[in-house]
């Protein structure tokens, strides 16, 4: 089974998934990671793990991985 | 049926500016290396400007050298010549390629080094604070075109397309899923074309600086897809 993993704090706040992610399920999270940028969150009853945040994400923030049985 | 996305395993940190171009290229690359099985087959020729970003241990290993201003496109095909067996390409900006680096740029193209050359065309110096390069845009202002440029850009494509030893040109962009991965099956041609018939190709990335274009990244990708691209058009050249 896919399983979205995230990395906030590698996020750098440009907002590129907000923009892409075709089902909005991506938002700023109202909170700031160890570098200063306001990390989004994922609402994963939205996330059709299309991986289109991964496409467009310049800093490797969103990962599709295959979950551990 | 959800596919994987697995993060490229040599990219420790990406160093770049927040909505960089950069950063979109880079992580390409490295996935094209890793599917290929170039990973430890491969040199990237680094000209000066922010692609030297992947200098120190972030990105790819030992594999690397920066070169002279302007010059991976010589450096690189001289590293072809003594290791026919290794994926050699450049990695420079607009600036190092078409302003310092221009005869180089065109000499590779015009003798069909048998590598790959890609340029970062952010339309301004962007390492040394958003100077005014070659591609720079009519009346964009720049730290040193602070009223607008007055003259007009230079579009290498039309050029790089009439030489009859490039095997391939091209010009993409980062400002949609779409057209990143279109960069990425460039990216790919690029690699075969180098290893299977030994031939010069070309890509050029119009790519975000959101820093120095003073534009949040978001607005930085419209800018190019509204007027950008109507000076430098993506698609295929050659090939
Ligand atoms: C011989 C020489 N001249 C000038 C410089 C200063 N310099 C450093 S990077 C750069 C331009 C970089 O612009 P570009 O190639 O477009 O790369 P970007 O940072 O925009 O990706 C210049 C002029 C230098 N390092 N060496
Ligand atoms: S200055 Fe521009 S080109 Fe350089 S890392 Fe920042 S956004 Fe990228
Ligand atoms: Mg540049």
């Amino acid at each position: 089974m896919i399983k979205m993993v995230t990395h906030p704090e590698r996020c750098k706040s440009c907002r590129y998934c907000e923009r892409d992610c075709p089902k909005d399920a991506i938002k700023p999270s109202g909170k700031m990671n160890a570098q200063g940028y306001e990390y989004m969150s994922v609402d994963e009853d939205l996330c059709i793990l299309c991986g289109t945040c991964y496409t467009v994400c310049p800093d490797l923030v969103f990962e599709l991985l295959e979950a551990e049985a | 049926m959800a596919k994987e996305f697995k993060a490229p395993k040599n990219i420790k940190y990406v160093g770049f500016c927040p909505g960089c171009g950069h950063s979109i290229f880079v992580r390409l690359m490295q996935e094209v290396l890793e599917e290929k099985g170039y990973l430890d087959k491969n040199v990237c020729v680094v000209g000066v400007g922010c692609s030297a970003n992947v200098h120190g241990d972030n990105v790819y290993g030992d594999n690397k050298m920066e070169c002279h201003h302007g010059r991976p496109p010589v450096a690189g095909n001289g590293m072809k010549r003594v290791r026919p067996d290794v994926f050699v390409w450049t990695y420079q900006g607009d600036g190092d390629a078409y302003a310092i680096g221009m005869g180089e740029t065109i000499l590779a193209a015009e003798q069909g080094f048998p590598i790959s050359v890609f340029v970062i065309n952010n339309c301004n110096y962007g390492m040394t604070g958003g100077q005014m390069a070659p591609t720079t845009l009519h009346g964009q202002v720049t730290t040193t075109t602070t009223k607008g440029r007055a003259d007009y850009p230079i579009n290498v494509m039309p050029l790089i397309q009439s030489i009859d030893n490039v095997a391939f040109a091209a010009r993409a962009t980062v400002t949609s899923p779409a057209e990143i991965r279109k960069l990425k099956k460039y990216i790919e041609k690029a690699v075969d074309l180098q290893m299977n018939e030994g031939k010069y190709s070309f890509v050029e990335i119009v790519s975000p600086c959101p820093t120095n274009w003073h534009k949040s990244p978001v607005d930085s990708c419209k800018w190019i897809d509204e007027e950008v691209t109507k000076v430098f058009p993506l698609g295929v050249f050659k090939g």
